[in-house]
């Protein structure tokens, strides 16, 4: 069954507006349209993610203004920059904090895999610590860029099976 | 007074205690013996007023004896004069004088000369780490550490590993014939 919305057939103006549709597709669309991000700004891939919030790429248009700076409060986790071994176990302790259903965009070569910096000193990309679900690649990535990563966040929500897959104990237990 | 007179004024005021003068286009070096560091430098703060320590920073000459040399910076605001000092320092004593009561600013790079060469700064106010994290078991700017790093486990602090480098650190060959030759290349390859 896929989790897309579908409009039933209807005359709306004797019922009102009502929708049916999966439990999955309704909660993935609330759940993609409203992210609230966990900034991880650590470097230079900050500035273009403070870029994409303000006025002319505008990410608040995805529902991501409301730039959460407590993890407790954020959606996903936006990685943007590099990541030192110095920093790499706090980034790993805000993560922990994070509530289900969390995400984590590696924005930047830096996250994604160390970037230019083969070191002593910096973590070879933050998958080493936590699961990433969108890479994104630049140094810094445009705003566009880093736009594209959160609409590819948001397909993969959109096809996540999110209720059958964290309420399986239950809907196991309404079963019998 | 220009950087070379100011150099031999000091070589004057403290006998014994200027090892070398270097001049290059311009700027003036100083070597001084560990003894005189500190006479000097209050000397230099004081009377020559130079007031801005610019940088310090160290050198390993690995292989050379004595292996280190740590560099001072020093300008003048108001005579706009430069002057760079000197001081070797050998792997048997890794131990100099601080001139942070001298230059506050001298404080933060002294402690990251400790962390990145392991030299010690006698009488210094708070020498910790300051770029790696304390407990951290190398210091990575030595010749003999490798660029991609060593592994390193502090539970709940801190952990290392050695970066992937892949051919190596692919930076432009030094002391090659033409700029062809000099490019940067995975090294080992033809």
């Amino acid at each position: 069954m896929s989790t897309e919305l579908t409009h039933a057939a209807y005359d709306s103006k004797i019922e009102g507006n009502i929708i049916f549709t999966q439990l999955d597709a309704a909660m993935n669309w609330m759940r993609k349209n409203s992210l609230w991000p966990m900034p991880m700004g650590l470097a230079c891939c900050a500035i273009e993610l403070m870029a994409t919030a303000s006025s002319r790429f505008d990410i608040a248009r995805f529902g991501a203004e409301v730039m959460r700076f407590s993890p407790r409060q954020a959606d996903v986790m936006i990685v943007a920059g590099t990541v030192t071994y110095k920093m790499a176990l706090a980034v790993k302790r805000i993560w922990d904090q994070m509530p289900e259903p969390k995400w984590c965009i590696a924005m930047g070569a830096c996250a994604s895999s160390g970037g230019m910096y083969r070191s002593y000193a910096v973590l070879q990309g933050i998958d080493h610590l936590i699961p990433v679900d969108v890479y994104i690649s630049g140094c810094p990535p445009r705003p566009e860029a880093l736009i594209e990563g959160f609409m590819r966040l948001q397909r993969k929500i959109q096809g996540e099976q999110s209720f059958l897959a964290q309420k399986k104990e239950l809907i196991d237990a309404l079963a019998e | 007074m220009t950087a070379a007179e100011t150099a031999l004024a000091l070589q004057e005021k403290f006998p014994g205690a200027v090892l070398s003068i270097t001049e290059f286009r311009g700027e003036s070096s100083l070597m001084l013996t560990m003894a005189s560091l500190i006479p000097v430098m209050t000397y230099c703060q004081g009377e020559l007023a130079f007031d801005l320590l610019i940088d310090i920073s160290s050198v390993d000459n690995m292989g050379g004896d004595p292996r280190y040399v740590v560099v001072y910076e020093l300008y003048s605001l108001t005579t706009k004069n430069h002057l760079r000092i000197k001081v070797s320092v050998s792997e048997d004593d890794l131990n100099v004088p601080t001139v942070s009561q001298l230059w506050p600013t001298a404080d933060w790079h002294e402690r990251e000369i400790y962390d990145m060469m392991g030299i010690r700064f006698t009488g210094h106010p708070d020498l910790r780490r300051i770029l790696m994290w304390e407990g951290y078991p190398y210091h990575p700017l030595r010749k003999d550490f490798p660029m991609g790093g060593l592994p390193s486990d502090m539970p709940d602090v801190a952990f290392s590993e050695t970066a992937p480098l892949a051919g190596g650190p692919f930076v432009t060959s030094s002391g090659a014939m033409d700029r062809v030759s000099a490019e940067p290349r995975a090294k080992g390859e033809k």
